[in-house]
């Protein structure tokens, strides 16, 4: 199996041009197959709509400055939490990791030419750019004011846009479903010769597990929304307590989908995290097989937990010990995984590089995240933070904190791969702290005013209320400020010449093999695999601890 | 698929078959791939339709004088006979395989039509169903108008009926679509022992399509 079988013409001779450069113009990229360029448009898409969301944030913490009218009325307000809420989960979070760092690093990690369905992939985006352009839509119709759960009576009885707002997430259901099609069929069939399923990076395995919530849970969504719109439009009954429905049905509906959900935000930040951390440890990540099969059973268990959304909705207690239950049990996979990677980093020669620094607040954040979903996942504890500023602060912290932390430790791991260029490093030390204290300043205020019983999505509070909320304000006011100097020194690396190494972190795996930025085939012919991703032994010597010894 | 790397078809070409994409290895890599993500999007489809499924069995069990009584009004004979033409259109759909893997050109181009025309049998019955209830007012939700009714709350059997055969409808329209192309495809010779990945794909569809009205077959029209 020689280069030359495998393909022809694919190293001949002169140097190829990299995939930013050829071919060129505005047009090549709206139609171009390439997952390099299609993971870009998407990295941007996202981060747009991530400032977007991100402005409805501030606003929403500026109102709440004060215990009465700040800026905007009460049914203001539920249209900007809304919209914030919708923007940030089925345009930012569920797409910023597998959409767009996963189609440019997925075919790079197997070293493969591309996904298995370039066109599908080329589709997935069109079909996100139609869902979000219906989405921002909604506005010109007035608005959503249900929540982005959509939750029924009220989203059935409601005015504004509800209905355009419910057909944009289900059409960008599609686009999630065509991106894990497109991820399970490429790992299945694409890996490079030599590479077997645990010689993979684990962000494979990460990307694999979101890709099968994508694929199981999605449509179950997709069919509850558009029982919502049949609802609106044609009055079915099945959500309306006076046609002989049932609007806690909606809820399980709702929860069955969204819950898996939650895990495909989180997974891939656990896969970024996993690549991030033994490159900067140089150390082989402890424990592979354990963070590969505890993707796939959060995956899978993660189906089973939907219903403790609904401890107060009126399930009866049997079942909401049992749905209790199994929510404890998920928390062990995750707790391996952090077990597995602070012994990784134990006595490996850590560099504290930016995307390094960005995957321990990852740690930090993700464990004080998961450590209150605990509280939240005991009945009796529950009952009482239910709907408070406590559930709020929890899911910020896996929801956003996690994922949106791992991202940025994604993009400053692969801008170089991606353009060429390298980022301001001692900006990019900076604020990722700033980052860090703006972003537990805004939420640790949080599940202290939640614990002292200020509810959610409440327009107005009691003034006893008002100091945590100034602090958390003014803690946004500092996470954007880091976010801000992020883009500024990211944006500056363009007036950079291109000049990043082929390999700066001193990775092992496939997409460090390959020219920064790669040419639009990924390789000069097949990439035969060599070593293990994550193979920081010295040459030939055996694993030794005297050289690791300080 | 060329768009972007015009280089790529003209490099496998030379040794290659004229269909493998510049990303697959080789053809059997290429055919698994469309297999195994075909499969996939099945599996989205029956999650799709479990949807409606489960939210049928619920409403069933909580209203089933309503959906006994309005059962009634269904056409067991229309429904029956679209049974029956879609398992006709599943085999035909099976020997179309079948004639692509044996490169059975004009075979392969009849039994496509044959699955075509068992396909457009099907929503033209379906047709008359749906002006029938049209006309009864037997319509889904708030727009139900039937007058007569001894047992109250059948709309809601008809927001499923036409919900569920509605959504299926709408399936065997894009397979018809499918379907349509493979012909063209097939007319221009493009199918052989050597590549048939297209009719093999959209036959597994097919055969989705078909086993979905096989349930929703007894669940609307034979209740008891």
């Amino acid at each position: 199996m020689s280069e030359g079988v495998l393909y022809a013409g694919a190293g001949h001779a002169g140097r190829h041009a990299d995939y930013l450069e050829e071919p060129k113009g505005l047009w090549s990229w709206l139609t171009t197959v390439d997952h390099k360029r299609i993971g870009l448009m998407y990295m941007w898409s996202v981060l747009f709509f991530f400032l977007v969301g991100g402005i409805f944030a501030l606003l929403i913490r500026l109102e709440l400055l004060t215990p009465k009218q700040t800026i905007m009325d009460a049914e203001t307000y539920n249209r900007v939490f809304t919209l914030h809420g919708a923007i940030m989960t089925f345009l930012v979070i569920i797409p910023a990791i597998p959409a767009a760092l996963g189609n440019f690093a997925l075919p790079l990690l197997l070293g493969a030419k591309d996904v298995a369905f370039p066109r599908l992939n080329l589709t997935s985006l069109y079909v996100y750019w139609i869902g979000a352009a219906m989405a921002v839509a909604t506005l010109a119709l007035g608005g959503v004011d249900t929540g982005w759960t959509f939750y029924t009576p009220y989203s059935t009885t409601t005015g504004g846009g509800v209905t355009l707002m419910v057909l944009a997430a289900f059409v960008l259901g599609f686009s999630s479903i065509f991106t894990g099609v497109n991820f399970i069929a490429t790992i299945h069939k694409l890996r490079a010769p030599g590479m077997g399923w645990f010689e993979m990076p684990l962000f494979c395995w990460g990307m694999y597990a979101t890709a099968l919530i994508q694929i199981l849970a999605t449509p179950v969504l997709g069919i509850t929304l558009l029982l919502i719109v049949m609802e609106r439009v044609l009055g079915v009954g099945i959500f309306d307590p006076q046609l002989g429905g049932d609007p806690v049905l909606f809820q399980h509906f709702f929860w069955f989908y969204s819950h898996p959900a939650v895990y495909i935000m989180i997974l891939p930040a656990m896969a970024v995290i996993s690549e991030v951390i033994p490159t900067f440890s140089k150390k082989t990540i402890f424990g592979y097989k354990a963070i590969a099969f505890s993707s796939v059973a959060i995956a899978l268990l993660g189906f089973l937990v939907w219903a403790h959304h609904m401890f107060v909705a009126g399930i009866s207690l049997f079942a909401g010990a049992i749905f209790s239950f199994l929510t404890f049990f998920i928390a062990i996979p995750s707790a391996i995984k952090v077990f597995n990677w602070i012994a990784t980093m134990w006595r490996g020669s850590i560099s504290l590089e930016a995307p390094m620094l960005f995957a321990i607040s990852f740690l930090l954040i993700f464990t004080i995240g998961g450590l209150t979903g605990l509280f939240l996942a005991a009945l009796s504890t529950d009952v009482h933070l239910h709907d408070t500023y406590f559930v709020v602060s929890h899911f910020h912290y896996v929801m956003a904190g996690s994922n949106l932390i791992a991202f940025l430790a994604g993009i400053h791991y692969w801008w170089p791969k991606m353009y060429g260029r390298m980022y301001n490093t001692k900006l990019a030390a900076i604020s990722s702290a700033i980052i860090f204290i703006g972003f537990n300043m805004t939420f640790l205020p949080q599940f202290v005013l939640g614990s002292r019983g200020m509810p959610r999505r409440y327009f107005n509070y009691l003034p006893q209320f008002q100091d945590l909320h100034v602090a958390s304000t003014v803690g946004s006011w500092v996470l954007a400020a880091g976010l801000f100097l992020t883009a500024a020194y990211l944006l500056a690396s363009f007036r950079q010449p291109k000049g990043a190494p082929a390999n700066p972190w001193g990775g092992r795996t496939l997409e460090w093999e390959t020219a920064s930025p790669p040419t639009a085939h990924n390789f000069e012919g097949q990439p035969v695999l060599q070593h293990g991703p994550y193979d920081y032994r010295p040459e030939p010597a055996p694993v030794g601890v005297k050289e690791l010894a300080h | 698929m060329s768009t972007a790397i015009p280089s790529a078809h003209a490099h496998a070409e030379g040794g290659h078959a004229p269909f493998l994409q510049h990303h697959f290895r080789e053809m059997s890599q290429q055919f698994d791939a469309a297999k195994i993500g075909m499969w996939l999007f099945l599996v989205t489809e029956v999650l799709l339709f479990g949807g409606l499924f489960v939210g049928y069995g619920i409403m069933h069990a909580r209203h089933p004088e309503a959906f006994m009584a309005a059962h009634h009004h269904l056409d067991k004979t229309m429904g029956a006979v679209n049974t029956v033409v879609l398992l006709v259109s599943s085999f035909t759909m099976v020997l179309s395989v079948w004639a692509a893997q044996t490169s059975r050109k004009k075979l392969l181009v009849l039994f496509l039509l044959l699955t075509l025309a068992c396909a457009g049998t099907f929503m033209v019955v379906k047709y008359f169903e749906y002006s029938h209830k049209f006309h009864e007012g037997l319509l889904p939700g708030k727009y139900y108008s039937h007058k007569g009714d001894t047992v109250p709350g059948q709309f809601l059997f008809f927001s499923f009926y036409f919900m569920m055969t509605g959504l299926h409808g709408i399936h065997v329209l894009l397979g018809m679509a499918a379907i349509a192309w493979l012909v063209w495809r097939a007319l221009k010779g493009h199918f052989s022992s050597a590549y048939y990945a297209p009719v093999e794909v959209t036959g597994l569809y097919w055969h989705l399509v078909d086993l979905i009205w096989i349930y929703l077959f007894p669940l609307m029209y034979l209740i008891s």
